[in-house]
């Protein structure tokens, strides 16, 4: 009984700060480039609201939480460590050696993927980490260079990835309920359908 | 015992809390890039602005849950999956013949298929379903407003159509009960009849 009354002050806590943290953006009027938070804020904030890279981020990660803990540790760290990668070589090179399109087609084969919930290899599931988050990645790193920002944003892109990809996956995973996983695959379809509507708009 | 509910009631809370602070970034308009949010609203409020697509949507989930198993769930898939085919065939600027005509056609033959109670197999119901998908994605997928983000749209657009799918299945709970069947059919015919009358607008 205890645990129950202690479990429910602690949602209502949770319940008062997600609703005071609704409100807080709306009165600050905070975007980081503007409040001058610095490089790494203005990392994080890119990954949390800029769509074409949360969408995969989020796929990627219900991908992983479906193909169980080894697909997604090595999900963790692969995204993770070539989304950097790519960014570093992108901030390096200065251009893109792939047009944005192909994001596109990471939304497609992802979102595909996770309505399909084929059971996959870990290897597998890493080899199309690797290559999101080298993709991804390395449009970030040209966008960087381009804007004459500093690198250190692209150590917040990954922070947030971690820690985005750590509690999805992690949550993903921990569904036993049939229709759970089926809600997971229905989110999957509708980011294959975006891809395929995105990439409509990319050819127009 | 406890230790395993505590974290499972934890982790819900985490992603409720993040779900909706990724949500509650969209109004701030906080970014310094215009009508991103904008592109968003007018993509979640367009589905719900025409009541031809209204009236098939909420007839897919209606459909869907007369059905049962794994078809509550395989047509909301199906559906934005070819929706999306449709907007992309659009965006190419390939014509589809009879688009009105073919919108109008899925009110009266889903609301039929509602109203009789009708259980074709599975691949049937989905092809049915799959067929008129791309006739809404065609002319409802391409509209966007001038200065607004494309994918933004687009993500609104399919989460406003998942989500009336959802009203459909969620509706459709009430087949359980016997009153609850003869309430269902009933709710068919009044789409089915709705369908002749855009059919009527459609050649008028």
């Amino acid at each position: 009984m205890k645990v129950r009354v202690s479990i429910a002050s602690k949602s209502c806590g949770v319940a008062l700060g997600v609703v005071a943290g609704v409100f807080l953006p709306l009165s600050v009027e905070a975007h980081l480039v503007t409040t001058g938070l610095g490089p790494l804020y203005d990392g994080i904030s890119h990954v949390l609201l800029s769509a074409d890279d949360l969408l995969p981020i989020l796929a990627m990660s219900m991908l992983a939480g479906l193909n169980g803990p080894a697909a997604g540790r090595r999900t963790l760290f692969g995204l993770t460590g070539a989304w950097l990668l790519g960014g570093l070589a992108g901030y390096l090179f200065e251009q893109a050696l792939l047009p944005g399109t192909m994001t596109c087609v990471s939304f497609l084969v992802l979102g595909g993927l996770t309505a399909a919930d084929r059971r996959l290899s870990p290897a597998v599931v890493l080899g199309i980490a690797v290559a999101v988050g080298l993709l991804h990645g390395w449009l970030n790193g040209t966008g960087i260079a381009e804007a004459q920002r500093e690198p250190l944003g692209l150590a917040g892109i990954g922070s947030a990835i971690f820690v985005l990809v750590a509690i999805v996956s992690a949550f993903v995973m921990s569904m036993h309920v049939g229709w759970m996983r089926i809600a997971v695959r229905v989110a999957g379809s509708w980011v294959a359908a975006i891809g395929l509507l995105m990439l409509g708009w990319s050819l127009r | 015992m406890k230790r395993f509910l505590i974290p499972s009631l934890y982790a819900y809370e985490v992603l409720l809390a993040l779900l909706v602070l990724l949500a509650s970034a969209l109004p701030a308009f906080a970014h310094v890039q215009q009508g991103q949010a904008q592109g968003f609203l007018t993509g979640l409020s367009h589905p719900i602005s025409g009541l031809d697509h209204v009236l098939a949507m909420i007839a897919v989930g209606l459909w869907g849950a007369q059905l049962g198993p794994p078809a509550v769930w395989l047509l909301p898939v199906t559906f934005p999956m070819m929706m999306a085919f449709g907007g992309f065939f659009g965006l190419l600027g390939i014509p589809l013949p009879g688009v009105e005509v073919g919108i109008a056609l899925s009110a009266v033959l889903l609301g039929l298929m509602v109203a009789r109670e009708a259980k074709p197999p599975l691949i049937v119901a989905g092809a049915i379903v799959a067929f008129f998908a791309v006739f809404h994605g065609h002319a409802h997928g391409t509209e966007l407003p001038p200065g607004q983000s494309a994918m933004l749209y687009s993500i609104g657009f399919v989460i406003a159509t998942g989500c009336l799918h959802g009203i459909g299945v969620a509706i459709g709970v009430v087949h359980k009960w016997p009153a609850g069947r003869v309430a269902l059919r009933c709710s068919g015919a009044v789409v089915a009849l709705a369908g002749v009358g855009f059919l009527w607008s459609a050649f008028a």
